[in-house]
């Protein structure tokens, strides 16, 4: 399971750029990363946000989209923002 | 609003690569509405810029130098006083608070208020005394101790571990990734500053800071939070942004109620990689250089460290700052006449508006 209360402080812009308040850190994220962030940030389950992607960015089917939701929670761990 | 008419004395008008924190001060006063009085800068050289920064002073003044001892600083201040009708100093440089301090109520006599931390304060800041704050429940220091002599270096690398922090005991410290490399910078430090050196336990993580202001009785008045996003070449911060990390302040809270400060201070924090824990690792007794910073995020520090000098109330605790805000420094230059050399280089004092007392 993953603490993802620190999320709720991000401030994520539309165009992409998240600021952390805690550190004063800073990121930018895709298109697609975006949509991830977002919607990790309401609390929505790892299947709903693979169909979204699926929906929104007209996915073929081939892709891996659970691993590459896992591999961006990674990243976030790495930077201290998701434990 | 309450205007205020009163004329400040603010110090550290030198602004190069590694600034003082005085122009910043000053422009944290002016950007204050109610702040209709006047500003004199003090600085140490002729040339520091802030006194040639438009629109910035009224007046100034250079200031004999520290090791001139506090009686020529005194009869300098009073001066002042007399010249332009000084009513509050706000001393912005580590190398002033201890004279300023001592002469609190001397000045304070002559009509120039101040309002900074007590010589027992100060003491307990310095690097020196830093590890004994490990005792007060909410702070957390480093494992350091003073020495005196190199031959305490090796146990303490032994303690420690490589690298570790050689500190001199007012400025500068070294990452020793070696015991020759440690002991090469203990002699480096007794040369430049003396005896003792600080040796401390190498944290590895990020640096913040925070510049808070406390009420001499133990409770803190404002504190901003800050990481730095650009270093120069001297480790001074040349942007940053403010930062929404309760536990700093929570730490620097413990820090002004430990050493019951009174006035400005800078925490420096560092939070270390690996356990994500804080440790205080300097204290500075004044403003830090990025102090307007404060101002543009919404707390004046400044300004209300001027009013409480003056004997005024300010709201407590100040307004909440707005996170995310941030600065860049920038390098510009000053056009001027000839003449505001000319005037502090044959007089010392220097005239801008035509105000007197």
């Amino acid at each position: 399971m993953h603490d993802l209360s620190r999320l709720r402080d991000l401030a994520v812009s539309d165009s992409g750029f998240v600021f952390d308040p805690m550190t004063g850190y800073t990121f930018t994220v895709n298109p697609t990363g975006l949509l991830v962030l977002q919607s990790l940030k309401r609390g929505d389950p790892v299947e709903s946000i693979a169909q979204r992607l699926a929906d929104e960015f007209e996915l073929d089917g081939g892709e891996d989209v659970h691993r590459d939701i896992d591999e961006f929670l990674a990243r976030l761990r790495e930077h201290g923002i998701v434990r | 609003m309450q205007r205020i008419d009163a004329t400040i004395a603010v110090t550290g008008m030198n602004a190069t690569d590694n600034p003082a924190p005085g122009v910043a001060v000053v422009r944290s006063l002016r950007h204050e509405r109610s702040f209709a009085g006047r500003v004199i800068g003090l600085g140490y050289d002729a040339l520091d810029p802030g006194f040639y920064a438009e629109g910035l002073l009224d007046g100034g003044s250079t200031l004999p130098f520290p090791s001139a001892g506090r009686d020529a600083l005194f009869a300098h201040l009073c001066k002042i006083r007399s010249v332009f009708g000084v009513d509050a100093l706000l001393p912005t440089l580590d190398s002033e608070l201890h004279a300023v301090s001592t002469l609190a109520d001397e000045l304070k006599a002559q009509g120039i208020r101040t309002f900074v931390p007590t010589v027992e304060s100060l003491e307990r800041s310095t690097k020196a005394h830093l590890h004994e704050l490990a005792s007060h429940e909410g702070i957390r220091v480093p494992d350091s101790q003073p020495i005196q002599t190199v031959d305490a270096l090796p146990g303490l690398i032994r303690a420690y571990g490589l690298p570790i922090m050689v500190k001199g005991v007012y400025y500068g410290g070294i990452v020793a990734h070696s015991e020759a490399d440690a002991i090469h910078a203990f002699h480096h430090f007794v040369a430049t500053w003396g005896v003792p050196v600080v040796v401390q336990r190498y944290v590895a993580g990020e640096e913040y800071n925070v510049a808070a202001i406390g009420d001499g009785h133990g409770s803190m008045i404002g504190a901003v939070a800050m990481r730095k996003l650009m270093i120069t070449d001297k480790g001074k911060g040349w942007s940053g942004v403010t930062v929404g990390n309760p536990h700093l302040l929570a730490m620097t809270e413990a820090v002004v109620a430990a050493l019951r400060w009174r006035g400005p201070i800078e925490v420096e924090f560092l939070r270390e990689r690996e356990s994500g824990e804080l440790y205080v690792v300097e204290i500075n007794p004044r403003f830090p250089a990025w102090i307007h910073l404060s101002t543009g995020a919404g707390q004046n520090l400044p300004f209300a460290c001027a009013m409480l000098a003056l004997g005024g109330d300010v709201p407590r605790p100040l307004p909440a700052y707005r996170v995310g805000t941030m600065f860049v420094r920038i390098s510009l230059d000053q056009i001027c006449d000839l003449s505001r050399f000319e005037q502090l280089s044959a007089t010392g004092m220097l005239h801008l508006t035509k105000e007197t007392p």
